[in-house]
């Protein structure tokens, strides 16, 4: 057998460009999920730390909550979050009905249904996210 | 379209007797430069010709790494003729008889039926004789299957695809055929939901195409999932075989690989489900070991 050599973007994810629906849809459920996860995390570790039985005094939890709602970045983040959520949610749902074999000749219109549907929601949510705040 | 030209210059090498290694040697460079400067004089030659013609551009994946001087990939550009009905092998053929003899792919049948051409064609795996130059973009960019090594030119090495194929045993076994028939029928039903796990040609562009496959060489990869599911769906299959199959198929580099990208069935020549066959392979085997009854 000959030698090999390295093929460099043809070999991995550089070929991104190519991709179809799918792994576009692979891809995002991946790196929403994992969003999610540190979302979590960081949730939890926030309110754990500002609730008075964490030793703080009985209005700690109202001014840390208003205080990171003061802040524009974080009106953006929580947009931003209930995108990741929605399509997550969304497409985890098609994904399910993948497993159940139905559907599966639409699976890119059902992605670019999960895509669709998700815009129209965080674009409803923004008046919700960031009134009092622009 | 597969018949040779003639090669027009003549490459004996008279042996001067009695000559200096030095003036050899640059003889042979003499030569060498002649022989360059001949190709580039047909290349000239055949575009030229080709002024007036609806014409396409291919651009070429080369690479041989027994070549000194070509062991660094490059893209060569062909200038081909563009004819009603031309498909991308087509137009590899007459670059290869017209331009450079030594434009190295495989395929044979020409019919969508070997599977020797699967190539990677504008981004996406597809068989050179099964595809339209007509329906491309220009230039058609045409590179070696991905995720395989590359043997030269367009030719990838593949071996490992033929190995996972082997990997989920394809085929009946003999203690399945019951004593004293003379034939084994399968129902018509039958015969339906297999149908189209049987059209593979091992053409393994499905597995190129697979992300997973790429990132872990163990994945058995959509085609031989496939040939599982032609064989496990099989009424004429026997109870031990499938048990046997489905084991194979519940490993860590079964079908539990799969995450539903759909890479496989989209680029698949025959139009096979592959993931819808995946898919219901991975009930199938949730199926196997979960019994409540
Ligand atoms: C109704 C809500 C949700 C639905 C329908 C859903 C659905 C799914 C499905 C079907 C998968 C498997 C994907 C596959 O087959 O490869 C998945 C993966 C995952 N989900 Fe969710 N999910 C939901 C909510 C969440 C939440 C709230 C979190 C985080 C806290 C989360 C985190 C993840 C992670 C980390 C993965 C794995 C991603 C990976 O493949 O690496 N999901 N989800
Ligand atoms: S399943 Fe389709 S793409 Fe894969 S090897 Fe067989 S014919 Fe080729
Ligand atoms: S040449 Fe046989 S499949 Fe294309």
């Amino acid at each position: 057998m000959s030698q090999s050599y390295d093929r460099g973007l043809v070999e991995d994810f550089g070929r991104w460009r190519d991709f179809s629906a799918g792994m576009w849809a692979w891809v995002f459920h991946k790196f929403t999920g994992w969003v999610l996860i540190g979302y979590l995390f960081t949730h939890i570790a926030v309110l754990s730390t500002a609730i008075p039985a964490a030793g703080g005094d009985p209005s700690i939890y109202t001014n840390t909550l208003q205080g990171l709602e003061d802040l524009l970045v974080v009106r953006f983040l929580e947009v931003g979050l209930l995108a990741v959520a929605v399509f997550h949610i969304l497409n985890g749902i098609r994904l399910l009905f993948v497993d159940l074999g139905v559907g599966l000749t639409a699976q890119d219109k059902s992605f670019y249904a999960s895509l669709v549907l998700t815009g129209a929601i965080v674009v409803a949510s923004i008046p919700t996210f960031l009134v009092g705040q622009l | 379209m597969s018949t040779q030209i003639q090669e027009q210059e003549s490459e004996q090498e008279e042996q001067q007797q009695g000559e200096s290694v030095p003036a050899q040697q640059q003889r042979r460079m003499d030569q060498k430069r002649e022989r360059a400067a001949d190709e580039e004089r047909q290349r000239e030659r055949v575009e030229s010709s080709l002024d007036d013609e609806d014409t396409r551009t291919l651009k070429v994946f080369r690479y041989d790494p027994e070549v000194e001087g070509k062991k660094d990939p490059r893209f060569d550009e062909f200038v081909v003729p563009f004819r009603k009905g031309m498909t991308v092998l087509d137009a590899l053929m007459w670059a290869r008889d017209h331009y450079d003899s030594s434009l190295t792919f495989r395929h044979s049948c020409r019919q969508a039926i070997c599977g020797s051409d699967a190539l990677f064609v504008n981004g996406s795996q597809r068989l050179g004789c099964k595809t339209q130059l007509a329906d491309l973009q220009n230039p058609v960019r045409i590179e070696p299957l991905p995720h395989q090594e590359v043997v030269k030119d367009l030719v990838v090495d593949m071996q490992h695809f033929y190995d996972q194929m082997d990997a989920v045993q394809p085929y009946f076994n003999d203690d399945d055929v019951p004593d004293g028939l003379e034939e084994q029928r399968q129902t018509r039903e039958n015969r339906e939901k297999i149908k189209m796990s049987t059209r593979c040609i091992w053409c393994g562009a499905c597995m190129s195409s697979c992300n997973i496959a790429a990132g872990d060489n163990e994945y058995l990869g959509p085609a031989a999932i496939n040939k599982a599911y032609r064989f496990a769906m099989d009424d004429r299959e026997g109870e031990a075989m499938k048990q046997e199959r489905l084991e194979i198929l519940e490993q860590e580099n079964g079908v539990w690989r799969c995450q539903t990208q759909f890479s496989c069935t989209e680029v698949c020549p025959k139009d096979i489900p592959l993931t819808d066959h995946i898919q219901e392979l991975k009930r199938e085997a949730v199926k196997n070991n979960l019994k409540f009854w």
